[in-house]
């Protein structure tokens, strides 16, 4: 990516690992991701369980857990580094210019604090002179946003409904009017009436306050439907990136086509499922080569050697496979 | 026996600093049972008898520890007074594994109101500041060994109870439970097989921690005079006349004594740290 | 009280379940002080009065969200949990009045297989004890006998080879082949009926079909019959052959999978088809729009219970509770404003 590229866009992720050090070994969570996001885009993030898609979200604000680290790469916002800035100035971002909705709503809320004081804190941390009233004020125009009556603030979070305490964290999310808002698997623990409803929100509040929404799932029909551009990640590497349009018409490599074919469509009268040979490879001991390879039923000899790179097959569409080694590389 | 052990060394040390920790407090507990063992060959003098040396001499050549008021030499009397000790703490273990953990299973796996019963009877028990409960048991029953890993088992069967319930109830909701039970297991069978086995670490875990305790609860009742007779040599009751000493300057009647009871018990808490590190495993990624 | 034509329930001879008047009521943990002050007891109804029945050989699936009552229910099938009241049939033989000793022997033929394979399998014991335990608690094999049908069942479930499975422990077998092993466990018993709760809902999206398709193989070879249980209507489209559509506690559509998922009636199954997240981007949603969200089971709505939500709702709706009733020989519905 040249240096004028990487000016334009709101979020730039280059060449981003994240290792963990295990008891039993070092395993390589996230290696070598690179991506860019615009201003009011919406990316999905899709993976299964090991493919390093929540370690990814969570690096993108810097709270990956001990004992994880980032160890390589460039992380911009707006042009700016962050991953070089001093943790003061980064509580500062986080919240602020990206914020983070997690997973499981129950347990993200205090449960000794009512929900006022969960937003006169966030507002009065990051804008110290904001009086109480201005941000109780805030706040009760974004629970009108998000969907629900605004006495309800003055209540603890049990009291609310899980979908509700959902509703919460976006609206907390959206508080300081960031510019990227990541939500990690915003809707497992919900019903799915709620789930539609939560992601109908989290569009419309895009087209409201126009930031960039990266939703982090394992659910590929979530972001097939709503997001403009899709990442598919497999075993802490991307291996397809491409406008979901361009996902579902043109699946590229053998990892999303199998999980294309894999998913129950409600809407096709008699589906034939296809499931993928063998389960996601052990961190620790990846295999050699494409970590794909093992389950892949296009595997070639090259594939058991040298991890391939990324394939530009298309515009603004990557492959991470030999099949497309005539290609230009990333 | 040596070759489990070198090789169980090994895989421990592997294990980190969890399994350093197990190996040095076991390495303490195990120098300090041997040097009880090998007291009577390597004591220098008799630890019972009175006046082998002057009265009240401070550490020297001679006498390495120095002597006591009674002329008794500390050193052999602290190379010996861990029979005591060791003998009440293993056998109050031994009966809070015996009482403890039946108690625990049933009372917990029954529920209902034989649980709420047991639980008001254990949690009593437990209001109590162990030491005094010790004490006032052992001034019912009286003195000697048995008496007193008796007091003290008493004081800590709740803790083993609770330990035991509270892992017991929640394994018991366990989808694997469920399915023993769909596939047609008894009661029993279920507890024996199913539930015991996934308690156990946290039965060593507790075991191991109260041994510590027991050491110090045995101490503190020798300390107070319902422990042994004075003829047999015993840190606890060492510490009891050291500290009346202490004032008098004699600082070293009570301090290898106290420290050897440190080390016996520090051994045993490093153990169950270990232990509960090991077997509790953290969240790995 | 409304005199309402019931359907007339033929006892077909393939019925191997018959569930009649199902109820399960929980009751309420209250502090002491609560239990003087209140007048009442109260209950999670969690299942309330439900009826259905499911034919030998078929994947019957009960559906909807979480609270819906549908695990329960497949618990209370199995004899895991006694109901409050009203009866299961098992081969028109009533099993909730058996004895504990009489049911011991039914067990055999009515399995469950849960939803979490990390907690479903006792992390003490290798494959080969945990799958082989239920034949020595049963007396019908042990030894050399047991685990030369261990090691069978471990190979039809796609554990291959056996041999290197039987000693190994839970926690070295991925997701999906700790699910496939305690599917071994249910079928070394050569049950006729087993309730799968929720068996793929924690497995990658991936793995899904190996295990679901497994299970229609199973079902063709061993002959069994399934209660499906899940809330992912995608995945009952695919399994199911009948599916009952649950909603706090009360069946309020059920029929052919067909009839339900081309022409739902009732307002909550439309609801519920319309918010699936379909893989397509070039999909128009067309989502039925549910007010608030899904009340309490220990308050339940008065009438219909589904009022509060329905975008359909009249007054009659508050007062009456809606019956099942036939639009079809395959589609019933309970609902007063659509069956017509």
């Amino acid at each position: 990516m040249t240096e004028d590229c990487k000016r334009t866009k709101l979020l730039t992720v280059d060449g981003l690992t994240v290792e963990y050090w295990a008891r039993r070994g070092r395993i390589r969570a996230v290696e070598d991701a690179s991506f860019s996001l615009e201003k009011g885009e919406t990316l999905g993030l899709v993976g299964e369980s090991g493919s390093g898609k929540s370690t990814l979200g969570l690096s993108l604000i810097r709270l990956v857990p001990y004992p994880g680290r980032i160890v390589k790469g460039d992380l911009l916002l707006e042009g700016q580094n962050i991953l070089k800035l001093k943790d003061e100035k980064m509580r500062d971002i986080r919240g602020r210019r990206i914020s983070y909705v997690f997973q499981d709503p129950m347990t993200s809320l205090n449960p000794v604090r009512k929900i006022k004081t969960h937003f006169i804190e966030l507002i009065q941390t990051h804008e110290p002179k904001i009086s109480e009233s201005a941000a109780l004020e805030r706040a009760k125009k974004l629970f009108k946003d998000v969907g629900i009556q605004s006495e309800r603030i003055n209540d603890y979070p049990h009291q609310l409904s899980g979908g509700m305490r959902q509703r919460v964290m976006i609206a907390l999310a959206l508080a300081l009017n960031p510019s990227v808002v990541i939500a990690d698997e915003p809707t497992t623990a919900l019903d799915v009436v709620v789930q539609a409803k939560i992601l109908d929100l989290l569009n419309t509040l895009q087209e409201t306050y126009g930031m960039a929404l990266i939703l982090i799932t394992h659910d590929l029909s979530i972001v097939l439907e709503r997001s403009d551009k899709i990442i598919v990640m497999y075993a802490g590497r991307i291996v397809e990136q491409a406008k979901s349009i361009d996902l579902y018409a043109n699946t590229q490599h053998p990892y999303s086509q199998g999980l294309l074919r894999s998913i129950p469509n409600i809407e096709l009268a008699d589906q034939k499922l296809e499931a993928i040979e063998g389960s996601p490879p052990d961190l620790l001991k990846p295999p050699t080569g494409c970590r794909f390879w093992p389950r892949c039923s296009y595997a070639m000899e090259e594939c058991r050697s040298k991890e391939p790179p990324l394939f530009e097959t298309g515009a603004e569409h990557l492959a991470r496979c030999y099949l497309y080694r005539g290609e230009k590389e990333k | 026996m040596l070759s489990t052990i070198i090789p169980g060394l090994t895989s421990l040390a592997r294990r980190g600093l969890a399994g350093w920790l197990i190996i040095l407090g076991a390495a303490l507990v195990t120098l300090v049972i041997v040097m009880t063992a090998i007291s009577p060959w390597i004591a220098p003098y008799n630890p019972g008898e009175i006046n082998v040396g002057q009265p009240l001499m401070s550490p020297n050549s001679q006498y390495l520890f120095g002597t006591n008021d009674l002329g008794q030499d500390v050193y052999s009397r602290v190379l010996s007074g861990g029979g005591i000790m060791l003998q009440v703490s293993i056998l109050s273990v031994i009966v809070c594994l015996a009482a403890g953990v039946p108690l625990g299973l049933f009372s917990s796996y029954a529920g209902g109101i034989i649980d709420r019963v047991f639980c008001l009877v254990m949690d009593s028990i437990y209001a109590f500041p162990g030491l005094v409960l010790a004490i006032a048991i052992a001034a019912m029953i009286g003195r000697g060994v048995i008496n007193m890993s008796l007091s003290i088992a008493v004081v800590y069967i709740p803790s083993y109870f609770r330990v035991i319930r509270s892992q017991v109830l929640s394994i018991k909701e366990m989808p694997y439970v469920e399915a023993a039970n769909a596939v047609g297991a008894r009661s029993r069978t279920i507890l024996l097989r199913y539930i015991l086995p996934n308690i156990v670490p946290s039965i060593v875990v507790i075991a191991t921690v109260n041994f510590a305790d027991a050491i110090l609860t045995a101490a503190g009742l020798t300390f107070i005079g319902l422990g042994v007779p004075v003829s047999i040599p015993d840190w606890g009751y060492d510490l009891t006349n050291g500290r009346r000493l202490l004032t008098s300057g004699a600082w070293w009647v009570i301090t290898f004594p106290g420290l050897m009871i440190i080390f016996l018990a520090l051994g045993f808490t490093l153990m169950g740290e270990g232990l509960s590190e090991l077997l509790n495993p953290r969240l790995e990624q | 009280m409304l005199l309402v034509q019931r359907r007339k329930r033929k006892v077909s001879q393939s019925e191997i379940i018959r569930v009649e008047h199902l109820k399960k009521y929980f009751p309420v943990e209250k502090s002491f002080l609560e239990r003087v002050l209140a007048r009442t007891r109260s209950f999670v109804k969690a299942v309330d009065d439900v009826d259905f029945s499911v034919n030998k050989g078929e994947v019957f699936t009960l559906a909807g969200e979480s609270g819906c009552g549908k695990s329960t229910t497949g618990r209370l099938i199995v004899r895991l949990i006694p109901p409050t009241s009203g009866k299961v049939y098992f081969n028109h033989v009533d099993i909730t009045q058996m004895s504990h000793e009489e049911f011991r022997i039914c067990r055999r033929k009515l399995q469950i297989i849960f939803q979490d394979p990390y907690a479903s399998l006792n992390p003490r014991m290798n494959i080969g004890r945990a799958v082989g335990h239920p034949l020595e608690i049963h007396g019908i094999a042990k030894d050399e006998e047991e685990r030369k049908r261990v090691l069978e069942i471990l190979d039809r479930v796609g554990l291959t080879p056996p041999d290197q499975f039987i000693n190994l422990y839970p926690h070295q077998l991925s997701g999906g082949q700790r699910q496939r092993a305690a599917m071994a466990r249910s079928l070394i018993l050569e049950p006729e009926f087993i309730v799968a709760d929720e068996p793929v809902s924690m497995i990658d999206v991936s793995l899904r079909t190996t295990i679901i398709d497994l299970m229609l193989e199973l079902r063709k070879e061993l002959e069994l019959t399934y209660l499906f249980i899940t809330h992912d209507l995608a995945v009952a489209k695919y399994i199911s052959d009948r599916i009952a559509i649950m909603y706090l506690g009360k069946i309020v559509e059920i029929g052919e999978k067909q009839e339900i998922f081309s022409s739902p009636i009732h307002p909550y199954t439309q609801a519920l088809l319309s918010s699936i997240p379909v893989p397509n981007p070039e999909r128009k949603r067309r989502a039925v729009e549910l007010k608030g969200e899904v009340p309490s089971a220990i308050n339940i709505p008065s009438g219909c219970r589904f009022h509060t939500r329905c975008p359909y709702a009249e007054e009659k709706c508050k007062r009456a509770e809606p019956e099942l009733i036939a639009v079809n020989p395959n589609h019933s519905v309970a609902c007063q404003i659509m069956e017509r």
